[in-house]
């Protein structure tokens, strides 16, 4: 992963600085509407998942979307580009008035959405990704596909936008960034004048968003319109213009990002006063719970390293740091190449999860649709994978034990569920994750490691899954965190090991942490 | 209660489908609807049904095995051929036919576990090597001289009426439907094969999970060829050619997935039964062979549509 880092022009920064200022008194002279859609709504179900909503989008602006899961953000953008038709409302493309979209429809106006799960074909090349479904390329002369044309092309969009990436090469090859990127050069191929973008940084390291964040100021210098959906916070106030917040199906307000408080935004997608919940360092020192000495395997080089019983200790580093397959080992998931583990003292050697699981280890992972629930089958079956052959007897299930610690586990971890007996992928993120903790933690494990546990989870879910964490770690369990959220990793961690390049850089202090000190380590300037 | 029925139905509509097949053949045929012929259709679908278990197992963990045909045929062959040419005693001989499908089932699992072979291929493979073997040993010619006392398996009742192999049948649905809902194994093949990455890392042995359905299937498979051997009396290379077929449309027609995870065999065995009706009825009123083909083909393809069609709309 980490031979493909995407390499943007660092100069965005500085224009996107110059222009920011420029734009917003633009906009105050000439109101000019992209997009307005009124009195929007949307049932289903039963549920009204949109209720009279109505927002104008600018033409240039930077438009944030937020609220909870199931606020309605996702039905409106799907409204937008064409995938559902409102029950009422119109929307306004400029002077054209639809009452509903339709895929095509939306792309004819300008409309293109980045969805989190990308549109792209594996196994085709990035030029042939971009103009995949775009017939004038070879309507020109005949209907015969020139590949050199796509090829020089494709590389006239990508380096418009500032990109390197080579148009031949094949998508299965290129970083997840990397596929974003193609995505948003997609948009721009099909001359988008309206992007959305469905929590785009999720799947990116810092320096990824940082490059994002640089094509976003650039696309707007060209006049494009973005809507922004994101459950960072930090996020909206660094790029948004305006916010909008959505609760509960309706519009709750609409608002120019710096005229309102980050605490003020929180408790209006909430509606209700939500505490940050600050961690103190209350920890007291236990026993060594996990220990490494000069672990190497899955690209990691001389990690060595001790978590304590009762202490949570947060891993930071960029993507391809190392953090995820240093889990991955310390789980059994990847094996490991030399170096010793000790678990309470004992050395084992850890060759599949099943070890792992039977020394105690728990393993919460970053991907949490494929690797961390088996969103198909019920809540119920997932809380107790791990330990049915405990509660069996014989091989038989002792289904009456089954059904007290789903209940028990239901009550501890406030999962949102009408039936323990519905399917995972029917849940939203936030509950999804409370799932997927509440099966390990039914394990009892005493060492728990969290890989990026708050990701694609809304304010009021996180605050919770931090709630836990501190919790487990009362109890005394051992508790690795690895997080891509400086924030939460600063605010929740006892102790910080930082990575780079795969080695530790150093250790620091609850008293030493700072955000500029951790980045500098992670980037490898200290 | 009514909910639950409703529920049950929607659920079960493949047994509609069965309930209306046995209505249209009782109105084309007085001799359809007969105790005897009753009795007939459980004979001749006993076989399939017990693979059909074994086979939902299979399909449940995420897999396939296209050699169920085969299997019986090298059974069949190969227990004749012990009897008859080595003087084998014949439970003996038996016992290490059912032996020998079970091994088959474990290979199968574990090349496909180890090597990472679609299991399509892998059992494509072994489908084509255990045709070939069981005409290498049986030189292309049946094998006469299975033991009387043997064929009663095959071809006997219990109190004159039930047949022995119904019974049969009944031992093992039941044996399949405890091992699916009441084990901690049963739970496990759901899991594997609706996500086997989530499976392993949930500290499952998704290598021992994975072989286990297809040597289940093996040692299933057995059964269901003694059965076969002792209801046609000999060894024949040619027997249970395009079984597997029969046997994947039937679970499917039950609304077992192809691609892992869902499914039950009390669907399986309606899907068994359904197709036991359809052959047998359209012999009865005359019907001929190729026709009966054509019959079930579309009988499957309009039940999967109505299926795939069902769920869409559902999500929607």
């Amino acid at each position: 992963m980490e031979m493909h880092t995407v390499q943007v022009s660092k100069s965005w920064g500085i224009y996107l600085l110059e222009s920011k200022i420029g734009e917003e008194r633009d906009m105050t002279n000439t109101v000019d509407n992209v997009l307005s859609i009124q009195n929007i709504s949307k049932r289903y179900a039963g549920i009204q998942a949109l209720d009279n909503i109505s927002i104008d989008f600018q033409k240039g602006e930077t438009h944030a979307l937020v609220g909870e899961n199931g606020a309605g953000k996702s039905t409106l953008i799907k409204i937008i580009s064409g995938a559902e038709v409102p029950d009422s409302g119109k929307l306004v493309f400029n002077d054209q008035v639809f009452d509903k979209m339709t895929p095509h429809l939306a792309q004819c106006v300008g409309v293109a959405t980045i969805y989190q799960e990308f549109n792209l074909f594996p196994t085709l090349s990035v030029a042939e990704n971009i103009f995949m479904g775009d017939e004038t390329l070879s309507n020109e002369s005949s209907r015969l596909y020139h590949k050199k044309e796509y090829i020089m092309k494709a590389k006239k969009v990508l380096d418009s936008m500032n990109i390197n990436i080579n148009p031949m090469e094949l998508i299965e090859n290129i970083t997840i960034a990397k596929m974003q990127l193609v995505e948003i050069a997609k948009a721009i191929a099909k001359n988008a004048k309206i992007l959305i973008m469905d929590e785009p940084t999720a799947p990116l390291s810092t320096n990824e968003t940082e490059d994002l964040f640089k094509l976003i100021g650039h696309l707007k210098q060209q006049g494009v319109t973005i809507i922004y959906i994101s459950h960072r916070l930090d996020e909206l106030y660094r790029i948004s213009d305006r916010v909008t917040v959505m609760r509960d199906g309706k519009k709750i307000l609409t608002t120019k990002t710096e005229d309102i408080t980050r605490h003020e935004l929180i408790c209006q997608m909430a509606n209700r006063k939500v505490e940050e919940i600050d961690f103190k360092s209350t920890w007291e020192k236990g026993d060594v719970a996990l220990e490494t000495q000069e672990l190497c395997g899955n690209g990691l080089k001389d990690i060595s390293f001790s978590v304590h019983c009762g202490e949570i200790l947060g891993i930071g580093g960029l993507l391809g740091a190392g953090r995820t397959e240093l889990a991955r080992i310390l789980f059994g998931a990847d094996k490991a190449e030399s170096g010793k583990i000790f678990v309470h003292g004992n050395q084992v050697e850890i060759k599949t999860p099943k070890h792992a699981v039977s020394f105690g280890i728990a393993y919460v992972p970053e991907d949490r649709k494929h690797h961390g629930a088996i969103l198909s089958l019920p809540i119920n079956w997932n809380i107790t994978l791990p330990i049915l052959k405990r509660i069996s007897k014989m091989g038989f299930l002792k289904k009456k034990e089954e059904r007290i610690i789903v209940n028990t586990q239901k009550d501890n971890f406030l999962i949102k569920a009408s039936t323990m007996s519905q399917s995972v992928e029917s849940l939203s993120g936030g509950n999804q994750q409370k799932v997927v903790l509440a099966k390990w933690l039914a394990s009892k494990p005493s060492i728990l490691i969290l890989d990026e546990p708050t990701r694609g989870v809304d304010v009021n879910a996180k605050q919770e899954i931090y709630q836990m964490i501190g919790e487990f770690a009362r109890q005394g369990m051992a508790i690795i965190f690895i997080s891509s959220e400086m924030d939460e990793l600063l605010n929740i961690s006892d102790r910080l090991m930082v990575l780079n390049e795969k080695r530790i850089v150093s250790f620091l202090e609850k008293n030493e942490f700072s955000q500029n000190k951790v980045l500098a380590m992670a980037s490898g300037i200290i | 209660m009514i909910l639950k029925l409703v529920n049950f139905v929607r659920q079960y509509a493949i047994i509609v489908v069965l309930f209306a097949l046995v209505i249209v053949f009782s109105i084309l045929s007085p001799a359809f609807s007969t105790l005897n012929n009753a009795m007939n259709i459980v004979r001749q679908i006993s076989m399939m049904s017990i693979v059909a278990v074994g086979f939902t197992f299979v399909l449940i963990g995420g897999g396939l095995d296209l050699s169920v045909g085969s299997q019986i045929a090298i059974m069949n062959v190969s227990v004749a051929f012990m009897i008859v040419n080595l003087g084998f005693n014949p439970i003996l001989a038996v016992i290490i036919g059912i032996a020998m499908t079970t091994g088959i089932g474990w290979f199968n699992g574990f090349m496909i576990t180890k090597t990472g072979i679609p299991p399509l291929i892998a059992t494509l493979a072994m489908l084509t090597t255990l045709r070939g073997a069981t005409y290498l040993i049986s030189k292309g010619y049946p094998i006469y001289g299975i033991p009387d006392y043997l064929k009663v398996i095959g071809q006997g009742n219990i109190f004159n009426v039930i047949p022995i192999p119904g019974v049969i049948m009944v031992v093992v649905i039941a044996f399949g439907i405890i091992l699916l809902n009441k084990t901690y194994i049963g739970r496990h093949f759901y899991a594997l094969g609706s996500n086997t990455e989530a499976t392993r890392l949930a500290g499952i042995n998704i290598h021992f999970t994975r072989t286990a359905t297809y040597t289940l299937l093996g040692f299933l498979t057995g059964i269901a060829g003694l059965v076969m051997l002792t209801r046609v009396g000999s060894g024949q290379p040619n027997i249970a050619d395009g079984f597997e077929l029969m046997v994947l449309t039937a679970v499917v027609l039950g609304g077992v997935s192809v691609n892992g995870g869902k499914g039950n065999i009390p669907g399986a065995i309606i899907g068994a039964a359904i197709i036991g009706v359809l052959n047998n009825g359209m012999s009865i009123i005359g019907a001929n062979d190729y026709w009966q083909k054509v019959i079930t083909g579309m009988v499957l393809f309009a039940v999967v549509v109505f299926d795939s069609m069902s769920r869409t709309k559902r999500k929607s």
